[in-house]
């Protein structure tokens, strides 16, 4: 018998989305406001019913975009309200000025991210690249494989997000329609532990105490902004002490258990796999049949990738001999992809640092396929053998 | 920032010349309400309204319109001149003042 059935959670079958709606059914948020955009659109469509059948105390705000969602959550959050929005795509490109507020003014704002490629060609399926551009926001970034990992991320950010010494929003995200639209098997947590694991917002100040009055965000010039930028830089680094406790807290009420990253057969491979979302689920299966095949291949999967868990990576890949690294958007850097260039940034403290390969796949929802996988296995197992890469960063799966 | 005006609420003053980011609200946060009167912002003027009570109507339309409050009166509501501390110089009082030559912009003197 697992713990998540002692402990009496309730096995559920639900999308990536409707797991993430009852997620935030259950943290009962004081303000939530959105606005909607295809592959996000279920979760606050499927809230707003919660709201309408008073199953949440929560006012729900209706705006006219999501500059005006992501500034009222601000406001709101400003207030000492837990507040909560979700977009994709387009929409988080408009909420990006706001983005970069809702961080310097350490307002502890969890958001739900759809991931969805950003426009142009216009196209609503999967890839990275809206998140990924938000990478330098100041947001802290969640990635989910599945729908299970989407409502057990959305219920720790919101731990996170409000913890004493991090004060910053979280982006908890998910792969649009792989995730968002597929049906899957997941165990939820009941309404009361979930209170009781979340417990109360306190914010340092708020808006609404009249009490205490108190100015937020004037204007901040050459005198503290620097201050208050190397603050908000403190707030990001502690996120590394609070992310594995809360994480401790969490699998100690469910027996699931969450890092920085998960390392799937990595220990003894000689290619480690670096990949994000659901493609490690693809991945996975791979390295079963490859192993059964003696092929030492090996998948870290990130699930924090702001803040980027540096020292714990370094350890993870340290004395491997090929990392070949997954993105799902692309940078336009001309020399890879955004979490090749961390990964690649990180590890160059190895003593002995593995070689790199990037792979950019997947845009615009392109389906990644377990050959595909094994493409790049194959290719860095010759790698590691040749001591070799002679085309360091390559794109999968497009018509070459 | 001056603290001339620090009110009895005052719980932070100006940090000290020694403090370091350890030190300071966090997000530049003032704990404390109405200090916007602090900051001096008329320096950043460029042309300054001029009042001539004598042509003024006491329409008191500038007092209406002036974003920072700048436009300063009697006890009795009455248009008695411009907060040079505060007053911008955006213009709106000359632009909004129906009466020839009772609110003019004229050239800052450098």
């Amino acid at each position: 018998m697992s713990l998540a059935q002692q402990s009496g959670e309730n096995r559920m079958a639900l999308t990536g989305n409707e797991a993430v709606a009852y997620a935030m059914k259950q943290v009962n948020p004081d303000v939530v406001a959105a606005y909607p955009i295809t592959p996000q659109t279920e979760i606050v469509q499927i809230f707003s019913s919660y709201v309408a059948d008073g199953e949440v105390d929560t006012v729900f705000e209706r705006v006219e975009s999501e500059h005006s969602a992501m500034s009222a959550v601000v406001g709101a959050a400003a207030a000492g309200a837990r507040s909560m929005t979700a977009t994709s795509a387009n929409g988080l490109a408009l909420m990006w000025e706001i983005l970069y507020i809702a961080a310097s003014n350490r307002l502890p704002i969890v958001m739900p991210v759809v991931n969805r490629a950003l426009s142009g060609p216009i196209n609503i399926h999967c890839d990275h690249s809206d998140s990924m551009g938000a990478r330098d926001s100041g947001w802290i970034q969640l990635y989910s494989e599945n729908a299970q990992e989407a409502y057990d991320n959305t219920i720790q950010a919101i731990r996170i997000a409000e913890h004493a010494d991090v004060e910053l929003p979280v982006m908890v995200c998910q792969d649009g329609f792989i995730i968002s639209h597929a049906l899957d098997n997941l165990y939820g947590l009941d309404d009361e532990t979930i209170r009781a694991f979340i417990g109360t917002r306190i914010p340092r100040y708020s808006l609404l105490d009249v009490e205490n009055p108190a100015t937020f965000g004037p204007l901040d010039l050459q005198d503290w902004y620097f201050e208050h930028k190397r603050q908000q830089a403190e707030g990001m680094k502690n996120a590394l002490d609070v992310i594995p406790a809360v994480a401790k807290e969490f699998a100690e009420l469910t027996g699931r258990e969450y890092g920085f990253f998960e390392e799937y057969r990595a220990d003894d491979a000689d290619v480690v796999m670096v990949v994000l979302g659901s493609t490690a689920g693809t991945a996975k299966d791979v390295v079963d049949a490859m192993r059964a095949d003696g092929h030492k291949g090996g998948i870290l999967k990130l699930r924090v990738f702001r803040p980027l868990p540096a020292a714990q990576l370094v350890r993870a890949l340290q004395g491997k001999k090929v990392a070949a690294i997954m993105d799902r958007a692309e940078s336009f850097a001309a020399s890879g992809g955004p979490v090749y260039k961390e990964i690649r940034s990180a590890i160059f403290d190895c003593e002995q640092a593995p070689m790199t390969s990037n792979y950019i796949y997947g845009l615009g929802g392109r389906d990644i396929r377990p050959e595909h996988i094994r493409e790049v296995f194959n290719q860095n197992l010759s790698a590691a053998e040749t001591g070799h890469i002679d085309t360091p960063v390559r794109y999968l799966g497009v018509r070459e | 920032m001056t603290n001339s005006k620090s009110n009895a609420c005052s719980r932070w003053e100006t940090p000290k010349p020694d403090a370091t980011w350890r030190d300071v609200p966090r997000a530049g946060i003032i704990p404390r309400g109405g200090n916007a009167a602090e900051y001096e912002t008329g320096d950043w003027r460029s042309n300054r309204p001029i009042h001539d009570a004598e042509l003024c109507i006491q329409c008191r339309l500038c007092w209406v319109y002036c974003p920072d409050s700048a436009v300063m009166t009697n006890e009795d509501g009455e248009i008695t001149g411009i907060d040079y501390v505060h007053c911008k110089g955006c213009g709106i009082c000359a632009v909004e003042c129906p009466k020839d030559g009772a609110m003019v912009m004229v050239p800052e003197e450098i």
